[in-house]
């Protein structure tokens, strides 16, 4: 029985949804159900709050590894949990948005989150020289390809691209560096990509049906697979 | 004719990549560590001493310029800001610059999030960027801020058949119905264009799947450089333009400033942007250059 209903479930949810696609009275069920996961969806904020809680709480009780820094997660989640349900310092009344400019929670959002988020990111740039440096070596024919394709990329980004190949008259205007990056993104990026988007939808389609079949258990947990 | 700060910077960064390419012939390898100073210099001296560039619309985002440009005045036009903030230095650009065009262009704008992130990143746009520049735009009549919704690609599926089950009121609880831009708007179906600004999921690409081809809906798009070209083969049918990263915000700012006076005076975050970027992506070539020298020389390994 405990693997029974799930199946059923399963099985009966993704056909319908399939069908919904086919039949035109029944397209109304997909949205319906959509609306139903939206709302259990719901759910999984709390149960991913909860958790976090709990999680973070048995560590400080334990004094486990790097317990401090879920001093630190925990504050921070419930400072913005309080200013988000509260609305702490927001200008209009209960109605008016939780990010309200001037609100506690846009206020932290714009001098804390971001800031943090934007340097994160930043850093990127410097691995990636660091990376490029290392990594873009002529060892072979399939790296030097990929080194002057990334060459040809990198230099069409930016204007010195058209500045040292702007001379070549129009009709060798394919030579000009932003035009043969242009043309990398076109055909042969554009054939790669293609290839595995299909390639992903044949797997999804695939996976899907073992699901629906009940072929595929492993989502019911190592003891039910 | 560029000032005192940029020769410097420049001599600087390009005098020592010279002494780098140098030493390297010799058989040294390069410490990370002066990759990492090099980098940093290129992105913040162009920042400091500004260096811009003169930049012309490529054809991909000049489609979606021309879209927008020729929409009738009171076209309905939605814009999702799905992004955080580490895509905003990006994606922030292209998002300011193309709801400046929609408003100065009398479109009735629909602002939107799927990310979480997104609506505070658009609530402080909206305040302190573009509408400050629109003092006769009129919240309800003119524009909406219907805010984040969570369920992702749920939300998209029920809003292309449906708006008002998902977003009974907009973002200060004012119900849709009493807003002019929402007046004949049930559902995506009936809006002109959308346009979908992130890079991350949700993101354009789910706006193509779930609302473009299903509810034949035109959708332009603004993504971080390295989503780019993933989203190439939906265009152009699927997707009528595509801004990738700082280089396609600079080219779409370089073009509302080209082809409408009242822009003359915006700020240009993607063009000042551009200067960082392109000294940035020198160094990067630069150093691949000397990596491929090193890699070529007899194997000494000394670091400096």
């Amino acid at each position: 029985m405990r693997r029974f209903v799930p199946l059923a479930i399963t099985f009966i949810v993704g056909t319908v949804l399939i069908l919904s696609v086919f039949i035109p009275p029944a397209q109304d069920l997909n949205r319906t159900f959509t609306l139903y996961f939206d709302i259990i969806a719901v759910f999984a904020f709390f149960l991913g709050g909860g958790n976090l809680l709990r999680v973070h709480i048995n560590k400080l009780r334990m004094k486990k590894r790097d317990w401090q820094f879920s001093i630190v997660t925990l504050s921070g989640f419930l400072i913005m949990l309080a200013a988000g349900l509260f609305k702490i310092g927001n200008p209009g009344d209960i109605a008016t948005a939780v990010d309200a400019e001037g609100s506690m929670f846009q206020t932290v959002f714009n001098y804390v989150l971001n800031p943090l988020q934007s340097t994160m990111y930043s850093l990127l740039a410097f691995f990636v020289a660091s990376a490029s440096y290392r990594a873009f070596r002529a060892k072979n024919r399939e790296a030097t390809l990929l080194l002057i394709a990334a060459f040809i990329i990198l230099l069409g980004r930016t204007p010195f691209g058209l500045m040292l190949t702007g001379w070549i008259p129009e009709s060798f205007s394919i030579l000009q560096v932003p035009n043969l990056a242009m043309w990398i993104m076109n055909s042969p990026n554009l054939a790669g990509q293609r290839a595995i988007i299909i390639g992903i939808g044949l797997g999804v389609i695939s996976m899907s049906l073992r699901l629906i079949l009940g072929v595929e258990r492993s989502y019911l947990g190592d003891d039910n697979a | 004719m560029p000032n005192l700060g940029v020769i410097i910077s420049l001599s600087v960064i390009f005098g020592g990549l010279a002494w780098l390419a140098y030493r390297s012939i010799k058989g040294y390898e390069i410490d990370r560590r002066v990759i990492f100073v090099f980098i940093g210099i290129a992105v913040s001296a162009p920042l400091l001493f500004p260096i811009t560039f003169e930049e012309k619309a490529t054809p991909i985002v000049e489609r979606l310029f021309n879209r927008i440009d020729e929409l009738p005045a009171g076209s309905r036009v939605l814009i999702s800001f799905d992004f955080d903030p580490a895509m905003a230095p990006e994606v922030q650009p292209m998002a300011n610059a193309i709801s400046r065009h929609c408003l100065h262009k009398g479109h009735k704008v629909i602002f939107m999030s799927l990310w979480g992130t997104g609506q505070s990143l658009m609530t402080a746009a909206l305040a302190n960027d573009i509408l400050p520049g629109f003092p006769e735009k009129k919240d309800g009549r003119d524009f909406v801020n219907i805010g984040y919704k969570a369920g992702n690609e749920g939300v998209l599926n029920i809003i292309v058949s449906d708006f008002r089950k998902m977003f009974p009121t907009d973002v200060n609880g004012v119900p849709l119905d009493s807003t002019e831009v929402f007046d004949g708007i049930e559902s995506c179906k009936d809006l002109d264009l959308i346009v979908a600004l992130g890079g991350g999921r949700p993101g354009p690409k789910e706006w193509v799947l779930f609302v473009g081809d299903p509810g034949n809906v035109p959708i332009g798009v603004g993504v971080a450089a390295v989503v780019a070209p993933q989203l190439y083969p939906y265009y152009p049918q699927q997707i009528i333009g595509i801004l990738g990263g700082i280089k396609g915000a600079a080219e779409y700012e370089s073009e509302l400033i080209k082809r409408h006076e009242r822009f003359a005076d915006m700020p240009t975050p993607g063009l000042r942007m551009m200067g960082p970027q392109t000294l940035a992506h020198m160094v990067i070539m630069f150093f691949i250059i000397i990596g491929n020298v090193v890699f070529f020389m007899t194997g000494r390994k000394k670091v400096i």
